[in-house]
């Protein structure tokens, strides 16, 4: 396994399956791991919120044996007198076995890690890149059907959603179809769509979810974020348009699987929670075994 | 051609930097960071009429032999440019430029959220071997290096 988690641009597919092979053996048999990584400690340093991401890497530790020190809030911490981030990585690595960084400045991740010899995994980077978010989600599509041969449709923010990058990067490794939703002006960004060009990968992009809804495996829908929009008005017609409902999912096919990063607004109704479309909360379950893999794998090399 | 047609009289020793795309002789200036603040003596001529080329730009910088790293960033904004390293008035190595991997701490990231615009200690970096020009960090591509000069 490789040091440092960035990007799922430079991931292999091979690489994206061991730990995807490892969270599945840890899920099945998870007191076999129990204390894999004991004496090994990570450093959280979070400088946006985040309640998923940290709590479930903390878990993650913790189940494997391990600890976590964590930054806390940034307004208790250096950050807060000016320090720089080149600094805290470099003192922080001297107290952790590795280092998982959310920060709000995109690159901050893949400048992070140049400063540094423990591994750095990257939990957000502005609207960069969302790697473990995408290992995740991976892991929660193959258990519900497979990674090949789905008509996989990504709906919502495209250009600030940074789990949408990371994802589409990623599912370029297998042989399934994207389509991505969203309105105009919050399309995937040129550079992401360059790569996905670059790399083989046919883009199907959709203003209206009902031109592509019943030919889909997966649906995977994201935040349309208030402050995208100039004013509330703008903000209230367009995300009106992208919200789930069972009158939404009136023509889907019964097997469609529905995911979200979390947390949600409104995009996707309560009454869809109890139907079976809803994968969303065992999603943000499997975070836990898949960062489990993730952290055993990178902390054994 | 004879002394008499010269725009610009020869340098005893320097680097002449020949062949630059018409119009582009002060940004070739800026890329590599020649400013008329140190102490070399610097001539440009610009829209120089050529047999061969058309119109181009010529720079000559006395007293500083510009090493290939520094003139290979030049490809960006003029690939076909020629190097000729002048030593007691006579051309002593020519060589053209070849576009290199990466350029650092050339440009600057269009990205206002790029970590590299942020106050930490790094030089941007940017990948320029693909047909796009892309921030090795942030990964925003850039159309118009000539925009974005540092």
């Amino acid at each position: 396994m490789r040091e440092c988690l960035i990007t799922t641009k430079g991931l292999s597919r091979e690489e994206i399956v061991e730990v995807l092979d490892h969270a599945e053996e840890i899920e099945k048999n998870p007191t076999a791991h129990y204390g894999s990584q004991s004496g090994k400690i990570i450093g959280l340093l979070f400088y946006e919120p985040s309640t998923r991401t940290r709590m479930s890497f903390e878990a993650a530790i913790k189940r494997l044996g391990g600890d976590s020190i964590s930054m806390g809030p940034v307004e208790n911490s250096s950050v807060a007198k000016g320090e720089t981030l080149a600094d805290t990585v470099r003192v922080v690595a001297g107290y952790v076995d590795a280092i998982v960084l959310r920060h709000p400045k995109e690159g901050a991740a893949k400048m992070a890690s140049g400063f540094i010899d423990v591994p750095l995994i990257n939990a957000g980077d502005g609207a960069g890149q969302h790697p473990t978010q995408t290992l995740l989600d991976l892991y929660t599509i193959r258990k519900s059907a497979k990674l090949d041969g789905l008509n996989i449709g990504v709906m919502g923010d495209l250009k600030y959603g940074r789990t949408v990058h990371s994802l589409a990067h990623a599912i370029t490794k297998f042989d399934s179809q994207l389509n991505f939703i969203s309105p105009k002006g919050l399309q995937l960004p040129d550079n992401v769509k360059y790569d996905l060009e670059k790399s083989g990968t046919e883009i199907y992009e959709y203003t209206e979810l009902d031109d592509i809804l019943s030919t889909l495996d997966i649906l995977y829908v994201t935040r349309i974020q208030r402050e995208r929009f100039p004013d509330e008005e703008e903000y209230r017609k367009v995300s009106g348009q992208y919200r789930i409902n069972k009158k939404t999912l009136e023509n889907a096919p019964k097997h469609l699987k529905i995911m979200h990063p979390l947390p949600r607004m409104e995009e996707i109704s309560p009454e869809i929670d109890e139907t079976k479309h809803a994968i969303y909360i065992e999603q943000a379950h499997n975070g836990v075994a898949v960062r489990m893999a993730l952290l055993d794998l990178m902390l054994k090399s | 051609m004879t002394d008499k047609e010269l725009h610009i009289s020869k340098i005893e020793n320097g680097t002449v930097i020949d062949h630059i795309k018409a119009g582009q002789c002060l940004n070739v200036l800026a890329l590599l960071g020649i400013d008329g603040s140190d102490e070399e003596s610097v001539s440009v001529v610009m829209n120089f009429s050529s047999s061969t080329v058309g119109s181009k730009d010529i720079v000559k910088v006395q007293n500083r032999e510009l090493n290939q790293d520094e003139l290979d960033v030049l490809s960006l904004i003029s690939p076909n440019v020629t190097i000729n390293i002048i030593s007691n008035y006579e051309v002593s190595l020519k060589h053209r430029v070849q576009r290199p991997e990466y350029v650092v701490g050339v440009l600057n990231c269009p990205n206002r959220n790029c970590i590299t615009n942020a106050k930490e200690p790094i030089e941007s970096k940017f990948n320029v071997k693909d047909e796009v020009i892309s921030c090795e960090y942030c990964g925003t591509h850039i159309e118009d290096v000539t925009q974005h000069l540092l």
